[in-house]
């Protein structure tokens, strides 16, 4: 993928967004570019509303005020069934998983091939589903089985199967590795970052990890007061003087993520 | 540029070669991969160096028709490879669900099932009574861990909450039991035993099964579905840990609540049958108040009154333990949630009505006609 040339290419668009529950003011006047190509990631402090945003992009929380566009397209106060174009081109893991629950995790992901491409017959839908769960690290005995059978990092892997079903353009991913193992966070990371790196995703990453930051991030927003505060690199973030950014990246988590051999990938991907 | 996907077979060399062209991807596919199953005789290269865009799903359908061919495939570039190795790497058979039964041996199994089940649950039921009264006992030993403020609060709830529904109701059957009864009597010039018909039947039976119905359908569900959720939650594996049980600090408020408000909502039941069918023998028979409870007082004994308020209890509580029971019974997923709610409530009107039933047969044994 030639990044370089397409770089400037916006794929979210979010200018004068404005949410808040009653009294409770989220979000004020917030702008978002994330461009093609890249995987963002999204820091705050713990109620500094990254889900809302999130859930803002894609159309579950109608904003008060502001402007909010996907592929080009205002995704606001669309219906369910509206925009399918938009809707099959991106790929969302909510926190939980959020699997059917009456489904088996094969089933699950067949769910948005069966919904976008009917024609598709059972067997080839099988198989696809088969290599999506292996390929987000599951092991195929886990295909057959309920979400409720399974232990929650499977079910952020299933989720992500899910996710991945169309082989979406763009990928929403809300806490991926929270609640994995370091191992498993590690392998979840190197999946993100050779998934984006095939197939020219573009991936929208709330995360509160760290070692994520460091090893998959191109470029990393910061939310605070009420917006986003500074959008760059790592190293671009750390030259400014904002007091939040300096305490996350510069405390103890953040030295030893720096220290850490997630790192070399970084500086890897990067070079 | 994107374009539909589209193969062209060419043989030249002893070689059979597809080249494939347009987008590889799920969106472009269209039926390429039936096409590529009906294609007749040996291929041995497949080249893609015409492919536009691959995804992962067209990286299968090649892969897939290259292994059962046994075909080399060519013409990628680095970042198709990598995606076609990933998907390689990804193969693994798939495990198909068994093949399910005949219709026949499947009804069997579900009647077994069915019959296993219902065991299970009316052993469990007893046990469950069992741990409450248990902790009702441990609540009476020490009266410090009964929880006092969530008991009134379910007292209101399931008490106070369904007057207004309870009255409404009861005041329609009454209306209804009156009508019906008068028409039926007065082909024997007995209207007014309208007035006996009414005063029995609401006090002794009717009073109490309604209300039972309706508060199984609003109290016994709302048990089984707020513990339900909350087991699903881990709320109440959390209450365990910090030591405290969910059997006294949910089940017994709950429990209490109806044992203590239903008997009450019984009673305000019946009176306000009385007191609709009243105003329809007044409006319809021309019989005056005054009369009418007067009449209500000659022909109903007391026994029909005690009757009904001893049942009440007993009733209140197989509604609030079967709410219960099903709502610590849920596990794994929300469709449990509705599942078990919807046992509760059949389960408790069911069992109402067949003690009802035993309670009719003990109260004429014992003289209380």
């Amino acid at each position: 993928m030639n990044q370089s040339s397409d770089e400037q290419e916006i794929l979210i668009r979010v200018r004068g967004l404005r949410n808040g529950f009653g009294e409770q003011i989220v979000h004020d006047n917030l702008d978002l570019d994330v461009r093609r190509g890249e995987i963002l990631g999204v820091v705050g402090g713990s109620g500094t509303g990254k889900s809302v945003l999130m859930r803002s992009i894609i159309g579950l929380q109608p904003p008060l005020d502001g402007t909010v566009e996907v592929f080009g397209e205002n995704s606001l106060g669309r219906e369910e069934t509206d925009a399918v174009a938009m809707r099959k081109r991106w790929g969302v893991l909510f926190q939980g998983g959020a699997l059917f629950s009456t489904l088996t995790v094969s089933e699950n992901v067949q769910v948005p091939l069966k919904e976008f491409y009917p024609g598709l017959d059972q067997a080839l839908l099988e198989e696809i589903a088969a290599y999506k769960v292996v390929m987000t690290g599951l092991p195929p005995e886990a295909a057959p089985k309920y979400p409720a059978e399974l232990s929650g990092g499977m079910k952020k892997r299933a989720g992500l199967a899910r996710a991945l079903a169309l082989d979406p353009d763009l990928l929403f991913l809300d806490e991926p590795t929270a609640g994995l193992d370091p191992i498993g966070a590690a392998a979840f990371d190197e999946l993100t970052a050779s998934l984006q790196k095939t197939l020219g995703l573009t991936v929208f990453l709330i995360t509160h990890d760290l070692d994520t930051l460091y090893a998959i991030c191109d470029r990393v927003a910061v939310l605070a007061d009420k917006r986003v505060i500074a959008v760059g690199t790592i190293d671009e973030l750390l030259a400014l003087d904002h007091p939040w950014i300096q305490e996350y990246f510069n405390g103890p988590r953040g030295r030893a993520a720096v220290a850490g051999p997630n790192r070399r990938v970084h500086e890897d991907k990067r070079g | 540029m994107r374009a539909a996907a589209d193969f062209e077979r060419t043989d030249a060399n002893g070689e059979a070669v597809l080249r494939f062209s347009g987008d590889l991807s799920l969106a472009f596919l269209g039926d390429l991969p039936n096409r590529l199953e009906a294609i007749d005789g040996a291929v041995t290269r497949l080249d893609l160096s015409a492919v536009g865009r691959m995804d992962t799903v067209g990286a299968w359908v090649i892969h897939r028709f290259a292994r059962d061919r046994g075909a080399t495939i060519d013409g990628l570039d680095a970042d198709e490879q990598h995606l076609l190795d990933q998907v390689v790497a990804a193969e693994h058979p798939i495990q198909l669900p068994p093949p399910s039964p005949g219709s026949f041996t499947r009804a069997l199994n579900e009647i077994g099932a069915a019959v296993v089940n219902s065991g299970k649950t009316l052993y469990g039921l007893l046990g469950f009574m069992g741990a409450t009264v248990i902790a009702l006992w441990n609540v009476i030993t020490h009266p410090r861990r009964f929880r006092f403020n969530a008991t009134v609060q379910r007292f209101e709830v399931v008490g106070v909450g369904a007057l207004g529904i309870i009255g409404l109701m009861s005041f329609l059957i009454g209306i209804v039991i009156a009508q019906q009864g008068s028409v039926q009597l007065r082909q024997f010039g007995a209207e007014i035993y309208t007035i006996n018909l009414l005063g029995r039947i609401t006090l002794r039976e009717l009073g109490i099964l309604m209300t039972a119905i309706m508060i199984a359908g609003r109290s016994g569900s709302a048990f089984a579905a707020q513990i339900g959720t909350m087991k699903l939650t881990e709320e109440i594996d959390a209450m365990r840990t910090i030591g405290v049980s969910p059997m006294e600090a949910l089940v017994l408020p709950r429990t209490l609540a109806v044992v203590f408000m239903l008997p009450l909502l019984g009673f305000y039941s019946s009176i306000i049958s009385i007191i609709g069918g009243g105003l329809l023998c007044w409006v319809s028979l021309d019989i005056p108040p005054v009369t009418f409870i007067q009449r209500i007082r000659e022909v109903v004994p007391l026994t029909d009154l005690w009757v009904g308020l001893v049942k009440a209890p007993v009733f209140g509580a197989i509604i609030a333990l079967a709410g219960c029971f099903h709502g610590m019974q849920v596990e794994g997923d929300a469709e449990q949630v509705g599942q078990r709610t919807t046992t509760a409530v059949v389960q408790a009107i069911f069992l109402v009505i067949v003690l009802d039933a035993f309670f009719a047969v003990f109260f004429s044994e014992i003289g209380w006609i």
